[in-house]
């Protein structure tokens, strides 16, 4: 039973741990996206 | 994030659904005891692990026939997600053979390939982030995952061609295989949810690659007004 749970608990932690990643590049690359749409606006004034 | 509900849905929906088959619904394997319900986990992983080389395979052939960067996005995404489920692979197998060899780990053809494949993965990535020329980058890794993929009928095949410590097919490896009917629905469903959560993580990481191309894009216009402004 203890090498089930640990299994189980390996598997959900990794997984947990690349949706954090992708969830956090992807908010880090839109937050750059904005922040360039916004100077491209600038340079266009 | 919005476009992906289509598939976050039905994913979380096989999940929830395959996780009460697994610990309620599927019985409890008369030899190994309840260590067992980690097949419904490690051979979906397998199988997805699987799943992204013959992507990256695919993908990379097509990225070398179109020379369409979107071909290489996809190929770069199912390397990092097949990798993801390999290392899942390795983690819940010897877990599961300790319990039941005796051992968590032995060079036998069938994990010593499984492990190479995983290398190849790692491989495939690290070689990503060490070329800083993109097209030499799409070119190398396209022809490394095309030959990467070749690792995957070894694994595969390795318990049928050789005498391994890991256990022959539970389907299609002879008389003796099969599964009782409520197993064969649990593991089947499992493998549902997998194939669903592969292709969720997938569409994630390409949204990446995608925006992380139109901010390097920008970034070009940016720097092209700047000079003419000058």
């Amino acid at each position: 039973m203890n090498f089930l749970f640990a299994a189980y608990t390996a598997i959900w932690i990794v997984l947990s741990w690349y949706l954090f990643s992708l969830s956090r590049r992807q908010k880090r690359v839109e937050n750059e996206l904005t922040r360039m749409e916004a100077k491209i606006k600038e340079s266009l004034k | 994030m919005r476009s992906l509900n289509w598939l976050l849905f039905p994913t979380l929906l096989l999940i929830l659904i395959s996780l009460y088959c697994i610990f309620i619904y599927a019985p409890t394997e008369s030899s190994m005891g309840e260590v067992q319900r980690i097949f419904y986990f490690h051979v979906p992983s397998a199988w997805t692990g699987f799943l992204g080389i013959f992507l990256v395979f695919f993908c990379s052939i097509l990225f070398l026939i179109k020379n369409d960067r979107a071909w290489d996005i996809r190929a770069a995404a199912a390397a990092e997600v097949g990798a993801i489920f390999t290392t899942m692979v390795l983690i819940s197998g010897p877990l599961w053979a300790k319990p039941i060899w005796g051992i968590y780990w032995t060079w036998d053809a069938k994990l010593t390939s499984l492990f190479v494949l995983w290398l190849i993965y790692l491989g495939y990535l690290l070689l990503r982030r060490l070329l800083e020329s993109p097209i030499q980058r799409a070119r190398l890794s396209a022809v490394f995952g095309i030959i990467g993929a070749i690792d995957v009928p070894i694994v595969y095949m390795s318990n049928r061609w050789w005498r391994t410590q890991h256990p022959q097919p539970v389907m299609g490896g002879g008389e003796s295989s099969g599964l009782e009917p409520s197993m064969l629905f649990t593991f089947l469903l499992s493998l549902t949810a997998f194939t669903f959560l592969f292709f969720l993580l997938w569409r994630m990481r390409c949204r990446i690659e995608e925006s992380a191309d139109r901010l390097e894009a920008l970034h070009r216009e940016l720097n092209t007004r700047l000079q003419e402004g000058k």
